[in-house]
């Protein structure tokens, strides 16, 4: 029997979008900000609840990143609304002068991340976004896995001081984790635990690990799937500790191989605790147009991927260990 | 309030602090920075309302202003010294290591005066229109001004920011524009023309002005009347024409010192025409 189960899938940009309004009422000092994506984004609720703190900014996403920045200056907590795309690449030098280097309070709210976009292709499919803003002195980096977990983040991130990049995605996924749970940034979720493999997974591809832990538990494998939904800030207690228990490794993420999640881990094991490790993600290539299903299996990061990342990196533990 | 001629010896001061600033580290930028001694002087001696400490980063119910075109810092550092937002003695440390006052502006080492950090060019007029925004929200009618380089115009975000601030009737901002036609390469027209400034302002929604900024009696007249244009609906723009390298001879009007600083002997004789008036740090 799965440990976990779904009865119902949903965006998570709209769990973004719930708890957006949620903050809305909650906190006076919480703006919005969207560059012409509001309906993409689900900031309409936001909008239509509190106008006055709701700012229209049109197709100028730098301009939107100055604007957050200035919205500090006056105790604003500003939440800034666009692709994942245009979120980071696009506005990299503002969000590091005027928000990072700055030390601005800004929440860098980012839609549409990654291959599931799909159909719109390479040009909106970012993979390196984890990687240029966990590059970022002082910058926080969460990517959750489901509706839940991402309106609870964006409820946690109104909380914390500093810039956040919150990444979150276009489909309908399954979700998976209670309603009611506290976000805690900075502290990885054990969803099973297990002694042969640690799977660290973030994203839409927490789910995939859990379907993969379930047919590998019938291969008689013990997989431990953690969820790494904070990239920086990474929770390097818990890591450290299930793989000293398992011994190996298996990261996936709906990024490029280089400047993800994976490679935090890794840089991680290799200052202490060097352990086999292999990489569920996508081999530093640009996407293309398709259905987020097909591009998910074109570019290896389905199910099947992780089981067979995970019997790959057991068979080496047993050669290498 | 101090007197015109007060305001000029305060402005010969602080030119001797940017070339002997400058010298000292052989870097920086000191021609923009003594074409906009007179609009500094002006704006924290006479313009702006302001409460240097203890220093507020929010600046609640006191005027904010952003440098956009950061390279300038030296006179910026200067006036603010000057006006007790830190000892004028640190001026010594400029673009040393760890000193506070970093080459470009930046709040990193907590400088009281800085707001945000400014340097990669283009960006200070959208941050200033959210502090603007910020003030509205707060019902805070303290004014936000700002101060660019003319060939910082070039930069495609200033013109994103020049949209929305006409088309969201930011009308609590006042922004300047340090006019000298040169920049690093040599003059804004050979480099890339700006055109009609004056037009193009005015096509994007701003109520435009201009002033000389090397006359301080003009540059604090035509801000007090920006501040009347204001709260009625648009941004209001001065355009400021200014002359680099102003009080000393031989740095006048030449783009080699945007940002070359003087040698030893260059040093002695821009001091020779600059008087003392407030003692040398």
């Amino acid at each position: 029997m799965n440990k976990y189960s779904y009865t119902e899938k949903k965006d998570t940009r709209s769990g973004f979008g719930v708890g957006l309004s949620e903050l809305g009422a909650k906190n006076p000092n919480v703006v919005a900000l969207c560059a012409d994506l509001t309906g993409s984004l689900k900031m309409d609720d936001f909008a239509k609840k509190y106008p006055e703190r709701f700012i229209q900014v049109g197709i100028a996403e730098a301009n939107m990143m100055g604007i957050a920045a200035g919205l500090t200056i006056g105790g604003y907590i500003p939440f800034t609304g666009t692709f994942a795309n245009f979120s980071t690449g696009r506005v990299y030098d503002q969000i590091r002068q005027s928000i990072a280097y700055s030390g601005k309070n800004v929440k860098i709210c980012a839609s549409h991340a990654g291959l599931t976009l799909g159909e719109d292709g390479a040009t909106h499919q970012i993979l390196e976004d984890i990687g240029l803003m966990k590059m970022l002195p002082g910058m926080t980096v969460i990517n959750p896995c489901d509706f839940n977990q991402t309106k609870a983040a964006t409820l946690a991130i109104a909380k914390h001081v500093g810039p956040v990049y919150l990444r979150f995605g276009r489909p309908a996924v399954p979700i998976f984790t209670p309603a009611d749970q506290v976000f805690e940034i900075g502290k990885a979720i054990t969803f099973t635990e297990g002694t042969d493999v640690s799977i660290f997974a973030t994203g839409h591809l927490v789910w995939k690990a859990l379907e993969a832990e379930s047919i590998l538990r019938e291969k008689g494998i013990s997989v431990e799937v953690i969820d790494i939904h904070t990239i920086k800030p990474l929770d390097a207690e818990a890591i450290l500790r299930s793989v000293k228990k398992t011994k190996c490794v298996v990261s996936c993420e709906e990024h490029n191989m280089y400047g993800g999640l994976g490679e935090s881990i890794a840089h991680l094991l290799a200052k202490h605790y060097p352990t086999p490790m292999e990489f569920v993600a996508v081999q530093d290539t640009f996407g293309e147009s398709g259905t987020p299903d097909d591009l998910m299996k074109k570019y290896g990061l389905d199910t099947s991927n992780i089981v067979a990342a995970v019997e790959k990196v057991i068979a080496r533990k047993m050669v290498e260990v | 309030m101090p007197t015109i001629p007060e305001l000029n010896k305060i402005c010969s001061q602080v030119r001797r602090d940017i070339v002997r600033m400058t010298s000292t580290v052989n870097s920086g930028h000191p021609g923009g920075s003594m074409g906009c001694t007179e609009f500094f002087v002006a704006m924290y001696y006479e313009i702006m309302k302001i409460n240097p400490s203890p220093f507020s980063m929010d600046g609640k119910n006191e005027d904010l202003f952003f440098l956009s075109n950061g390279h300038i810092s030296p006179v910026w550092y200067s006036v603010l010294a000057h006006r007790g937002f830190f000892p004028v003695s640190e001026l010594a440390t400029f673009r040393k290591l760890n000193s506070r006052l970093q080459g470009h502006p930046a709040t990193a080492e907590h400088l009281p005066g800085i707001r945000v950090a400014s340097g990669s060019l283009g960006q200070g007029l959208s941050v200033a229109l959210g502090a603007a925004l910020a003030k509205k929200l707060n019902k805070d009618t303290s004014f936000v001004y700002t101060l660019h380089g003319d060939g910082e115009m070039e930069e495609g975000q200033i013109w994103e920011a020049a949209m929305f601030a006409a088309a969201h009737k930011v009308d609590n901002i006042i922004s300047s524009i340090d006019v000298n036609g040169l920049q690093i390469d040599g003059t804004t027209d050979d480099v890339l023309s700006l055109g009609d400034l004056k037009a193009k302002w005015v096509s994007f929604g701003w109520d435009v002005l201009e002033s000389n900024g090397n006359d301080i009696e003009n540059v604090i007249a035509t801000i007090k009347i920006a501040q009347q244009h204001s709260g009625k609906g648009k941004p209001v723009m001065i355009l400021m024409k200014t002359i680099m390298g102003k009080g000393v001879d031989f740095m006048e009007n030449h783009h080699k010192w945007h940002g070359t600083a003087p040698n030893k002997d260059e040093l002695a004789k821009a001091l020779g025409q600059l008087e003392e008036t407030l003692g040398d740090y």
